[in-house]
């Protein structure tokens, strides 16, 4: 880092003195509006009940906002945007390509069917302890973290949302709660920790933060930089994140504890941006790494998915049940990860974007299936076909899409990643995934069958109203639609999924737009 | 001196690990703050240890001459040591909670949230 030779005046070499173009801002937008909204409803705080309207019509903006950078970086590639007009390795960047705005907007629109349901969820009290600035807050971190371009912001990034997510889960303060948030608060805490630890070794090798600057110099220094230990810390942090094995047992220890939104964004959400950064990470920054360690994260991930569905078979509790095929679900875009290739890669985050709705939109469904039937346990629900068949079509559409049943959004993924693992030869792993799928598929029949096919036995459930708010209804609706139309259309989303795999693996558009003219 | 820093980030690793292995809610906690601490001195060491000046440039040069300090490692640890230090005040106000609520420190008691003598799933209709 040394400094300019040139005379003092000339500052081209470490500022952007151009103005910013107005569409570059986007990059920046969906951070800061969160952060604006969240410290208005933090200003806000005696006036609860303008909380949820405000903070419903926040997240629609944030929908808004995250299309429209789509659409932009669709149309002119990965966008730059750099803080205090410092230039890349010295000021710090958000850089966003296709792979970054898609889970973007995914998260967005998980975030607002969260918040349209906290209307039948959230109560007076829930409302007066933060419920809606901290979710604000949440997407401010989660927004952040998929949009930087610098690994120590990512690492901000990540415990801005980690913040958050603390306040969310002991929010109602039960005893079962407390019991879940220390186990989810520490590990997490050590996963950020470990995260924090390889960056340290990270700056220490390469002597930059920047992810695109790491990405050119990681060629160079493979014979002198410790890089096969960065990518083995890379892959237990992010992947202690994202709850694979042998580091999965906080998740069902704590997701099934807090109210059921805030179950359904943490397993829409949390896990995704680990498996996210862990995406980053290995395929673009460390690629030749990820190829060698590629048979590890095969295998973590078959036991991942494994672990995850016979945990899922053994519950009798809904939400728990849920909590362990989130954990299959990352398995398999571990898989993904593992296989890489194009089919791998896109077959990883098409995955991961489908499980951002499914899952949340299951927990939703769980939260109804308590209401209607006044328990989340296997032994005490019944009947709930009989009082609402409606919402029983739509839990049996959610389970075929998360056991990856055509026509619903699980197919398509599963399909890519099979494929992509039989092509490398990797039958094992293609056998995994198909296993998965099948005990997965006999998970959900199981707990259909029993909770909403059975007969309820006399007086079992009597005081339970038989009668579904709309605000819960809506979401769930909404997402179940989604994955539907996914499923039953997905070109559009596939071809954007593979330029994104692309651009990750070939990364020199991301290179191109921080140091535009090859960079110092 | 790089060498004995590195020596000592170890050391602090090594307990911090021990610890956090530990039943005690307590004792993980001192982990935690130690890892924190050991992480800093990581990072503030692969910034290169130096009793060099500070770096900025007199008025009459236009580049640094001779070795400086790194400033940038020390920023760092700045963001780190103030988040790890609000993570380390909200656990140590949870674990209290925790202690009172569930009447223990011990991770091996804590099993409200997943009850050892849960009932089985139902087998048949």
């Amino acid at each position: 880092m040394a400094a300019s030779t040139a005379s003092p005046a000339d500052l081209s070499a470490a500022l952007v003195l151009e103005p910013v173009a107005s569409a570059d801002w986007l990059a920046i937008l969906p951070v800061a509006w969160c952060l604006a909204i969240g410290a208005l409803l933090v200003m806000l705080r005696r006036k609860i009940d303008w909380h949820p309207y405000i903070a419903v019509l926040g997240l629609a903006g944030l929908v808004v906002v995250d299309v429209l950078l789509l659409r932009h970086v669709i149309a002119s590639g990965p966008v730059t945007m750099v803080m205090g007009r410092w230039l890349p390795p010295f000021g710090i960047a958000f850089t966003v390509d296709l792979t970054g705005a898609l889970f973007a907007l995914t998260a967005s629109v998980v975030a607002l069917a969260g918040g349209v349901y906290s209307l039948a969820d959230i109560n007076d009290s829930g409302r007066r302890y933060g419920f809606y600035p901290f979710l604000m807050l949440l997407m401010a971190g989660v927004s952040g973290a998929f949009l930087t371009g610098d690994i120590f912001n990512l690492y901000v990034w990540f415990e801005v949302l980690l913040i958050s997510s603390f306040g969310l889960i002991v929010l109602g303060s039960e005893r079962e709660q407390i019991d879940g948030a220390v186990k989810y608060g520490f590990l997490n805490l050590v996963a950020t920790t470990l995260f924090l630890i390889t960056t340290g070794y990270l700056y220490a090798s390469f002597g930059t933060l920047n992810m695109a600057d790491i990405a050119r110099k990681a060629e160079g220094l493979r014979g002198t930089a410790p890089l096969m230990t960065l990518t083995a810390l890379f892959v237990l942090a992010f992947g202690m994140k994202a709850a694979a094995f042998p580091v999965n047992f906080w998740l069902p220890a704590s997701y099934h504890t807090p109210r059921v939104v805030v179950s359904a964004l943490f397993a829409g959400l949390l896990t995704k941006v680990g498996i996210y950064a862990l995406i980053r990470v290995t395929v673009m920054l460390l690629p030749l790494q990820r190829e060698e360690l590629s048979f590890v994260i095969a295998l973590a991930g078959a036991l991942t998915m494994l672990v995850g569905v016979f945990g899922a078979l053994a519950q009798s509790d809904f939400r728990r049940m849920l909590g362990y095929l989130v954990i299959s679900g990352i398995g398999s875009i571990l898989a993904g990860i593992a296989v890489g290739g194009p089919g791998g890669i896109g077959g990883a985050i098409f995955y991961a974007l489908h499980s951002m709705l499914v899952m949340t939109a299951l927990y939703f469904a769980s939260g109804v299936a308590a209401r209607l039937g006044g328990s989340f346990s296997l032994s005490s629900l019944a009947g709930l076909y009989r009082r609402h068949a409606g919402f029983a079509a739509l839990t049996l559409m959610l389970a075929f899409a998360v056991s990856g049943l055509p026509p619903f959004s699980g197919f398509w993924p599963k399909v890519m990643l099979v494929k992509a693992a039989l092509d490398i030869g990797a039958w094992w792993l293609a056998a995994a995934l198909l296993l998965t799928g099948f005990l997965t598929t006999v998970v959900t029949g199981r707990f259909f069958l029993l909770a909403y096919g059975r007969n309820a036995a006399a007086g079992d459930g009597a005081t339970a109203s038989g009668r579904i708010s709309p605000a819960a209804l809506l979401p769930l609706a909404a997402l179940t639609v989604l994955a539907l139309a996914i499923g039953l259309y997905p070109e559009p989303l596939l071809a954007t999924i593979q330029s994104a795999a692309s651009g990750l693996a070939e990364p020199s558009a991301y290179l191109n737009s921080v140091f535009p003219g090859g960079g110092p | 001196m790089e060498a004995w820093f590195a020596l000592l980030v170890g050391i602090f690793f090594t307990v911090a690990v021990y610890l956090l292995l530990s039943k005690s809610i307590i004792r993980v906690l001192l982990g935690v703050a130690i890892l924190g601490n050991a992480v800093n001195l990581l990072i503030f060491t692969g910034g290169r240890l130096t009793r060099g000046v500070p770096p900025v440039i007199p008025g009459h040069q236009d580049a640094l001459t001779g070795p400086a300090a790194n400033a940038l490692p020390q920023a760092l640890i700045l963001t780190a040591i103030v988040i790890s230090f609000s993570f380390f005040a909200f656990l140590l106000v949870l674990a209290w909670r925790a202690y009172e609520e569930l009447q223990t420190d011990n991770t091996d008691e804590m099993r409200v949230a997943e009850p050892k003598d849960e009932p089985a799933p139902p087998l048949g209709y």
